[in-house]
């Protein structure tokens, strides 16, 4: 039909073969036709109407025989494999899953394999999720005994447990924050802290994240029994210290006078700097860490000016173990819990901030006070205001100065030698350092480079009556300030560390010393020679005779 | 992550204290829906946040049926008006690399080349163009460096078929808690290039549809990643210490993961001493 291109459609088509034309529309009869022989017995495509069904009987036994065998290497056989996984797709019913297939018979492949008889239970093994959602569980008891609480409000005039979910709340509106459920958490371990201290006053000062874990960081100030017995405490331990450094020396001393010692350096280390009192200056505040909601509050020793000044020289991220230590240049003087409240005190006296007029100096005392009370009659500017200028945010803590405190201190001097008498002159011409007074605005703040050192804007553009002033640092990128009213915050979400714009450098080791000190036994000098030698023995014998003539005239006068 | 996702992702990630507000979330919502339709983009993934001294740069991405093949790049500064990026190119990315400092929030604002690089300043100008980066084009190179240096996705979550186009593998039910933990299992969503440097035994063990980009276990330098698992080991958080600000999330034994960058577009060169 289909080999005379030349025919016309609308004719008959004219075929090859006479006997088609005899018969239009029956089956192919010549071999070469598809679908010939389809028509006997044991070859049609409707097998149910062939009554002859031996053969293929025959034909469906051998298949279902080589189906069944089993495999040699893992006792399945393929008949049973398919079975399965028919009936995990008519079960399932998955799309497109002829994509899919390879996949399905790899897992009912593996659901073989797992036994559900067995002698052998598996352990119990309890995962990780489950330990840490009891700890969070535990945060949820409710503390007992009415008795305990009447008495606590009694002795305590304000409620110290700061409102968590409140700033949380406005600090969302600007996208800062943590999920409501692990602020909630961090709200109920605060309780908690509170309840185990003795605590005046407690704030949420921040997250500082790490490499295998992150710190929670609690700024609090006790009660003041509780401080004055922690100063006994460290007092006792600098005076057992100072003795066992007499003990030491004593035994130095004694194996010096068996070996001649190398020359000493000449370096004297610069005198070491008293850190501040606690409760004023840096160490204002005592701060509590803990990893995560839930496990125990661990206290933050208080800072020492030198670990300040060292950690302004040394960026390295916070690993998450307190006791870790910290490894660099200048060799940090502490391990991970010191380096962490180091920079702890640096963002906060950076990056502390309030409205302005909102805290103001007692009147009765000079202008530059360390302390600060509240303004009563504070009137909150409009946060249109507060977006506009710098000028309505002031730091309300006080700037650290480079020797590493907030008061400037005179360090202490030892020995009178000549060469002290020098230094004491070099000291005295060194300016006292005097920071920024407390509570200067923060448009004063020297910026970087180009880059102002603070960012503010409204939390929303759209809807400006409920907008929430938003300050942002640049410095110290990750703490944040909201104002709205007469409700202010600060907090700092971040890795801990300054902006720099530049790379950071290393501080260099010092140059090595150049020569060693003069000595004695070290000089050069010329051999003495031959005559100088006589010279000396014969002036030696002339000393011995005189002494012996005084030591007769001596027994004759006797 | 995924626009889908997003309300609960940006949970998970909220941990480093980075997140979204109520409005732009609802902005999101409605927006990346939209663009979805209009540029006929089969995933749209919100990307991050670039923060810039004046604004902020809201950024998503949009991935054709191949997810392996160069990604669209849209901007914001509200989350509702987006504007396609052009792609990046080599020579983009050279010079975006010498600039320093936070973005300026403007995108037509122009740094000067002579000031910082004055070769590359007079080779611009040689061939005609004046010697400036355009704000625009410094960004465009700062998300392609990140998403090359460390955007990451799980072992397994995406498949590659005998034609070459990658996709989502239907099949992936999340890493257990074990494998969550390690390096191992997490890909670079980029053109791999370590890949044909592994051993012979390595080799043995990979599975090619699964096992064709290049993993976390090599990158320089040694520990750049901190792994952590949060809100007691439900979440497993990746955040990279070279580009500061990513975080990718996962959720083990389940479907869900992905990341998001929030930060201001720097990267850490202090890393090696920071370790």
């Amino acid at each position: 039909m289909d080999r005379s291109p030349e025919s016309d459609p609308a004719e008959e088509p004219q075929s090859a073969y006479p006997q088609d034309a005899r018969e239009v529309g029956h089956g192919p009869y010549q071999p070469h036709e598809p679908g010939y022989g389809l028509d006997q017995p044991g070859y049609s495509p409707y097998e149910d109407e062939i009554p002859d069904p031996q053969t293929r009987m025959l034909a469906i036994k051998n298949a279902k025989a080589y189906l069944l065998k089993t495999s040699t290497k893992s006792g399945l056989n393929l008949y049973d494999h398919f079975a399965n996984i028919l009936t995990k797709i008519l079960d399932e019913q998955p799309a497109n899953t002829v994509d899919i297939i390879e996949n399905i018979s790899q897992d009912v492949k593996r659901a073989q394999f797992r036994k559900k008889m067995d002698t052998l239970r598996d352990e119990h093994v309890i995962p990780p999720t489950v330990e840490a959602a009891e700890k969070y569980k535990a945060l949820f008891v409710k503390e007992g005994g009415e008795d305990e609480q009447e008495e606590l409000e009694e002795e305590m005039g304000q409620p110290s447990l700061p409102n968590v979910m409140e700033t949380a709340f406005y600090f969302e509106q600007a996208g800062i924050g943590l999920s409501r459920d692990e602020s909630y958490y961090i709200f109920l371990a605060l309780k908690n802290l509170i309840n185990v201290q003795p605590i005046q006053t407690c704030r949420f000062w921040g997250k500082i994240l790490g490499l295998e874990m992150n710190y929670i960081i609690a700024e609090v100030q006790l009660r003041e029994e509780e401080e004055e017995e922690e100063e006994t405490e460290e007092e006792g331990e600098e005076i057992i210290a100072e003795e066992q450094n007499e003990m030491d020396e004593a035994e130095e001393d004694e194996q010096k006078e068996k070996e001649p010692e190398p020359p000493k350096s000449t370096y004297k280390p610069p005198p070491d700097i008293p850190k501040e009192a606690n409760g004023t200056g840096t160490n204002k505040y005592v701060y509590f860490v803990c990893n995560e909601p839930g496990k125990p509050w661990v206290k933050l020793p208080p800072v020492t000016p030198a670990q300040i000044v060292c950690a302004r020289q040394i960026k390295k991220f916070f690993t998450g173990h307190l006791d870790a230590p910290v490894v660099s240049f200048p060799p940090f003087p502490g391990n991970e819990a010191n380096y962490l409240r180091a920079q702890i005190a640096r963002i906060s006296a950076g990056t502390h901030v309030s409205p302005t007029g909102f805290y103001q100096f007692p009147v009765d005392e000079e202008e530059e006070a360390d302390t600060y009370e509240e303004n009563l009659e504070f009137e909150p500017p409009p946060v249109a205001e507060m977006v506009e200028s710098l000028a309505t945010w002031a730091h309300h803590v006080k700037e650290i100065l480079k020797q590493g405190r907030c008061v400037w201190i005179k360090p202490a001097q030892k020995s009178e030698e000549n060469e002290e008498d020098e230094e004491e002159e070099e000291e005295e011409e060194q300016e006292e350092e005097r920071g920024q007074a407390l509570l200067t605005l923060i448009s004063e703040d020297e910026g970087i480079k180009n880059i102002p050192a603070w960012t503010v804007q409204a939390s929303t553009d759209l809807i400006p009556e409920y907008a929430v002033a938003i300050l942002q640092s640049n410095r110290w990128p990750g703490a944040y300030a909201f104002a709205s009213g007469r409700k202010f915050e600060n907090i700092y979400f971040g890795w801990g560390h300054k902006y720099n714009q530049e790379n950071h450098t290393p501080a260099l080791p010092p140059p090595a010393e150049a020569e060693f000190p003069s000595d004695p036994g070290i000089t050069e000098r010329a051999d003495p020679t031959v005559e100088e030698e006589m010279a000396f023995k014969a002036a030696q014998e002339e000393a011995l005779a005189e002494a012996e003539e005084e030591e007769n005239e001596e027994v004759e006068d006797d | 992550m995924e626009a889908q996702s997003l309300p609960a992702a940006l949970a998970l990630v909220a941990g480093g204290g980075a997140g979204l507000s109520p409005e732009r979330r609802a902005a999101l919502g409605a927006s990346l829906p939209l663009v979805q339709r209009d540029y006929r983009f089969e995933r749209v993934w919100f990307w991050g946040c670039i923060q810039g001294l004046r604004g902020a740069y809201y950024i998503a991405e949009g991935l054709g049926p191949d997810r392996a093949a160069p990604r669209s790049r849209l901007y914001s500064f509200n989350c509702l008006d987006w504007s396609l990026l052009t792609p990046a190119t080599e020579e983009m990315l050279a010079l975006a690399e010498q600039l320093k400092g936070h973005f300026q929030g403007d995108p037509s604002f122009e740094y000067s080349l002579a000031e910082i690089n004055a070769e590359a300043a007079a080779r611009l100008v040689q061939s005609g163009k004046e010697p400036v980066i355009k704000e625009e084009d410094r960004l465009v190179a700062t998300i392609e460096q990140i998403d090359r240096a460390v955007g990451i996705v799980p072992r397994g979550a995406f498949v590659k078929t005998p034609l070459g186009s990658v996709h989502e593998n239907r099949y992936f039910e999340g890493l257990s808690l074990v494998e969550a933990k390690k390096l191992r299992s997490y890909f670079h969503f980029t053109e791999p290039a370590n890949l044909k440097n592994k051993t012979l035994l390595e080799k043995a063990d990979l599975d090619p549809s699964t096992d064709f980009l290049d993993s976390l276990e090599h990158d320089i330098p040694r520990g750049s990643w901190s792994i952590q698992l949060e809100k007691g080991g439900n979440v497993v958080v990746l955040r990279s210490l070279l580009w500061l600000g990513l975080t990718f999330y996962h959720v083990p034994m389940t479907k869900q993961f992905g990341y998001v960058y929030f930060g201001t577009g720097e990267k850490n060169l202090d890393l090696p001493f920071m370790l």
